[in-house]
């Protein structure tokens, strides 16, 4: 009996568009994105991670949670969990992320804000109105309350 | 940002010959150097966090590391490579090609006035072509706080016209690592070409002049022929 071929990881779980793709206008997902093509708009992957490619040419603002950079980018990179620059990037604009990894020989010019612990994500089963007043009546120095920001570092 | 990013991302595309040198400099081996400007620099800084930090050399992760890690907001801006731009050249009323530095300070340095508390500006004076020194230390106190700080390094006559411009790394509080600039290996001598070249020399009255906005100077001499001054604003 045959067996199935494993399924290549990279293609299965990572959202592709190729180098020869031309993208003007919003682009957004809730899945990881493999991006290597060229973009005018904005990118906004939510919880998910963007990895842009060698030949991938962004003008646009980006959000997403992960966001790897092997190309160009040229807009504001907001990453809530954490943006890399890799040495063949060339990054002009704004970064806002809680960590932030530059290769060496990565371009970069702009401002680098390295946000503090960023807020807990409510857990689905937990209504969001029921956390919002669950943390507006529990004292901000009473551990971790869902919906408020921790501050681990200080 | 939109103009600058848009003549930063030109200026890259076509030139494989910058990414080559890019590359070259970034493989360029370091020297390990104490710094006492960096060192007073430091001091200055230290226990404070959230502090905005304006680096103008190349691209350093490991400043950028540093910094951040210190709780610190960190903008990074490489004035050497911007001068560098294609479209900035005119020709004055004398015919002799000059750098616009109008349009050098519309596409460069566009932050909100008294933005940043400290300024890493390396040596990039002796580097910058001559109608943008001024222009863009004007630019630098009017970013800079009152009580903000600025580290600078500038050459003597001793250091000669080859002296190498450094990609500049901060390793300790008072130790750097400096990483010449080298630009791509010419021909099959596989020499590498310093990127920029030393423009002048400044003498301590015209580093004074040149930061007369500013309201101290503070001169640290080192063994290198190099002079380090940190200026508080």
């Amino acid at each position: 009996m045959d067996t199935p071929k494993p399924l290549d990881p990279s293609r299965s779980e990572v959202a592709h568009i190729g180098k020869s793709v031309l993208i003007k206008g919003e682009l957004s997902g809730s899945e990881d994105l493999y991006f290597d093509g060229e973009i005018e708009g904005s990118i906004d992957l939510g919880s998910h991670s963007l990895t842009i490619g060698p030949n991938g040419r962004i003008r646009a603002n980006v959000r997403a949670k992960d966001v790897v950079v092997n190309g160009k980018v040229d807009g504001d990179v907001s990453g809530s969990e954490r943006v890399e620059l890799r040495r063949s990037a060339l990054m002009v604009g704004n970064i806002v992320t809680r960590r932030v990894v530059i290769e060496e020989g990565a371009f970069f010019k702009g401002q680098l804000d390295i946000q503090r612990e960023a807020a807990k994500e409510i857990p689905k089963e937990v209504p969001r109105a029921a956390a919002q007043s669950a943390a507006a009546s529990t004292p901000a120095t009473a551990g971790a309350p869902q919906g408020t920001l921790v501050d681990t570092k200080r | 940002m939109g103009s600058v990013t848009q003549n930063f991302l030109k200026f890259f595309r076509g030139s494989s010959e910058q990414s080559a040198a890019t590359a070259a400099a970034a493989s360029a081996a370091r020297i390990s150097r104490r710094s006492s400007g960096l060192g007073e620099f430091s001091r200055r800084i230290a226990g404070q966090e959230g502090l905005c930090i304006l680096d103008l050399g190349c691209t350093s992760a490991a400043n950028i590391s540093r910094f951040t890690n210190a709780g610190h907001k960190v903008c990074t801006e490489d004035v050497l490579l911007a001068a560098q731009e294609p479209s900035l050249v005119m020709v004055g009323e004398d015919g002799k090609q000059t750098l616009d530095a109008t349009k050098f300070l519309a596409d460069n340095l566009s932050y909100s006035a008294g933005q940043f508390d400290a300024v890493l500006c390396w040596d990039v004076p002796d580097y910058l072509p001559e109608s943008l020194v001024k222009p863009v230390i004007g630019r630098l106190a009017t970013l800079t706080k009152p009580g903000g700080i600025l580290l600078a390094f500038f050459h003597t006559r001793d250091a000669g016209p080859d002296a190498p411009c450094f990609r500049y790394h901060v390793a300790d509080n008072d130790m750097l690592q400096c990483q010449p600039l080298c630009g791509a290996p010419v021909g099959r001598s596989k020499v590498q070409p310093p990127l920029f070249r030393l423009q002048r020399v400044f003498n301590n009255r015209h580093i004074e002049n040149l930061f007369k906005e500013f309201a101290s100077l503070k001169f640290f001499l080192a063994r290198d022929n190099v002079r380090e001054v940190l200026v508080v604003r």
